[in-house]
């Protein structure tokens, strides 16, 4: 372990963090922008729950670098490749978690909003959405901690956040780098995680201390 | 009032589940729908706020034709209860009980101020308020789905066995806290149970229905007892058709015998006198300002110098004026007296209800039936 080289390349480091935290941010975004409806579509109509789970899944299953590879002779080398990939890889998890959070809303429940009087998407938002929460919010911390993981296998195309000191640190035969950017990027998901229990535990105060029924 | 007028259900599968169904729900009645499971009973309370629409007929609110008014706005103004309750586990109890408030657009204070209110009207601890479903016991979340279908004090409230979901003892005291509030609010209801004897005891008509929705009787539930329309319903009505009428005439209706009555200082004597007079080897003993003491029996009072050195017994049972005469016929069987003392506020004897009383209640012509 070389402090001296971390002193050095502080503000490299730093760079690379946030580029982390950036792919990982919009990853997320684009992720749940595209799951969001597919999954409410599933849920609308159960009958697209299937293909549209079996298409995401066949997505999930394709290698990383693969897919790079695949994708090279469309977007080239640059970031947008780096973020259709790891966006794509958000979306199983995204689209499961939140069909079946939207599921889990018992039926007596849902009935209950209906016969009150709620017009149905006023009954999505404030009821059924709410009551998925902790579904859909354990299907973000998944899909968190996994994309933390494969950006830095995106450092392969030149925008790998933490990544590039893995590439750098094999290049050079040198260990600091790579132990840096695998406790910074070990750290990054710890933390994350950690952030997302705690938005939950805000967020859905009523599913604290036991079931709901 | 809730009009049907031959409405009709069948399902895409060719099943009939209510077949021509008319009937009226008079203003502030409880009419309980009752059947065996498969008889339309649900899908009729669906009916009315448009869960379900008929295949044919009309239904009328207060002489509006449902299906020409807006789902939403029709059902805000119809309570719901389920037996799955069905509250909103994100919510707290003020919110799930401030829900239809909120839909209609009341002002936070008013919401606020009638959640309170109903709170206390339908007996929940104070504290409730700020709690979740969850933290709730079984009995209490009806409570709750039960104040949240009055929120905005709606006319009508559709009940599909709302006490279904509780253990017997915390069912029988929600039926009868449900029965003191109705006597105050007035709603038109519709109640939904397979079970006859909640729907007699809740209903103040009862329409019995039949497998594939068809209207076997609509009576009040002493008229069903005494004249059962056919064989279908004397059978549902069950056994002990006799014990199940007895429970709706109250002790306050039959005029309760002053049966034979001493006094402590009385002598024996004169205590085997008045027994011999009634015809029994017992007697009431009621002190100077008539409250009750209890009984003795003639024979103990052997040797005694008066009444009240004797051995009084305390009745098995006594029963009140609001009691059931189902009620005072328990208390009979258990007692060695044979009896039941009515007593009134304060312990105050006023009388004794006998087999004979009970015979002639229920052979009386006005509650006689074609059996």
């Amino acid at each position: 372990m070389d402090w001296g080289w971390v002193q050095d390349h502080l503000g490299e480091i730093q760079s690379l963090f946030f580029q982390h935290a950036q792919f990982t941010l919009l990853a997320l975004v684009y992720g749940f922008a595209i799951a969001f409806p597919l999954a409410l579509a599933a849920t609308r109509w159960p009958r697209l729950y299937t293909p549209i789970l079996g298409l995401t899944g066949i997505l999930f299953t394709i290698p990383s670098i693969a897919l790079f590879m695949l994708m090279m002779p469309f977007t080239g080398p640059t970031a947008t490749t780096c973020l259709i990939a790891l966006t794509i890889y958000t979306l199983l998890v995204l689209v499961r978690n939140t069909v079946e959070g939207l599921k889990g809303v018992p039926r007596e429940v849902r009935e209950a909003a209906e016969a009150m009087g709620y017009r149905r998407f006023k009954q999505l938002f404030r009821v059924e959405l709410p009551i998925a929460l902790p579904v859909i919010i354990a299907g973000i911390r998944i899909a968190v901690v996994t994309t933390i993981g494969l950006v830095t296998i995106t450092a392969l195309i030149g925008f790998g956040g933490l990544g590039a000191l893995f590439i750098d640190g094999f290049r050079q035969a040198f260990g600091t780098p790579i132990i840096v950017g695998f406790a910074l990027s070990v750290l990054f998901a710890v933390a994350a995680d950690l952030a997302l229990v705690g938005v939950q535990r805000l967020l859905t105060p009523w599913a604290r201390g036991g079931d709901s029924r | 009032m809730i009009t049907f007028d031959s409405v009709s259900k069948r399902f895409a599968d060719g099943t009939t589940a209510v077949d021509s169904l008319s009937l009226e729900v008079p203003d502030g009645e409880i009419a309980v729908f009752v059947g065996p499971s498969g008889c339309g009973k649900t899908t009729t309370l669906r009916m009315v706020n448009r869960m379900i629409e008929p295949t044919d007929g009309i239904i009328e609110v207060d002489g509006k034709n449902i299906l020409k008014e807006d789902p939403a706005e029709l059902r805000r103004r119809i309570g719901y209860v389920i037996q799955q309750i069905g509250l909103f586990p994100h919510r707290t109890i003020r919110d799930n009980i401030g829900t239809v408030p909120g839909l209609v657009g009341w002002d936070k204070k008013r919401t606020r101020e009638r959640v309170e209110e109903l709170i206390e009207v339908v007996g929940l601890p104070e504290d409730s308020g700020d709690r979740y479903p969850h933290e709730l016991s079984g009995g209490q979340q009806q409570r709750v789905g039960v104040a949240r279908a009055l929120a905005v004090d709606p006319p009508i409230m559709l009940m599909d066995e709302p006490f279904g979901a509780v253990d017997p003892i915390v069912r029988t005291r929600l039926q009868e806290e449900f029965l003191r509030l109705q006597q105050e609010v007035q709603k038109t209801i519709v109640f939904v149970t397979h079970d006859i004897d909640e729907a007699i005891k809740m209903g103040d008509r009862i329409a019995l229905l039949s497998q594939g929705g068809r209207l076997e009787q609509y009576a009040t539930p002493e008229e069903m007892l005494a004249a059962p329309a056919n064989e279908f319903v004397a059978d549902f009505l069950g056994g002990e058709r006799g014990l199940k009428q007895l429970a709706l005439i109250s002790v306050r209706d039959v005029d309760a015998r002053s049966g034979p009555v001493v006094t402590p200082e009385d002598t024996p004597a004169r205590a085997s006198e008045v027994a011999e007079d009634a015809n029994t080897d017992w007697v009431v003993v009621v002190d100077d300002a008539r409250h009750l003491k209890g009984w003795v029996s003639i024979d103990e009072l052997n040797g005694q110098g008066n009444v009240g050195e004797g051995d009084i017994h305390a009745f098995s049972a006594e029963v009140h004026a609001g009691d059931s005469l189902r009620t005072a016929l328990n208390a009979m069987v258990t007692s060695r007296t044979g009896v039941a003392a009515r007593v009134g506020e304060g312990g105050v004897y006023e009388g004794i209800v006998t087999h004979k009383l009970i015979n002639e209640e229920l052979s009386k012509p006005a509650q006689h039936g074609q059996d």
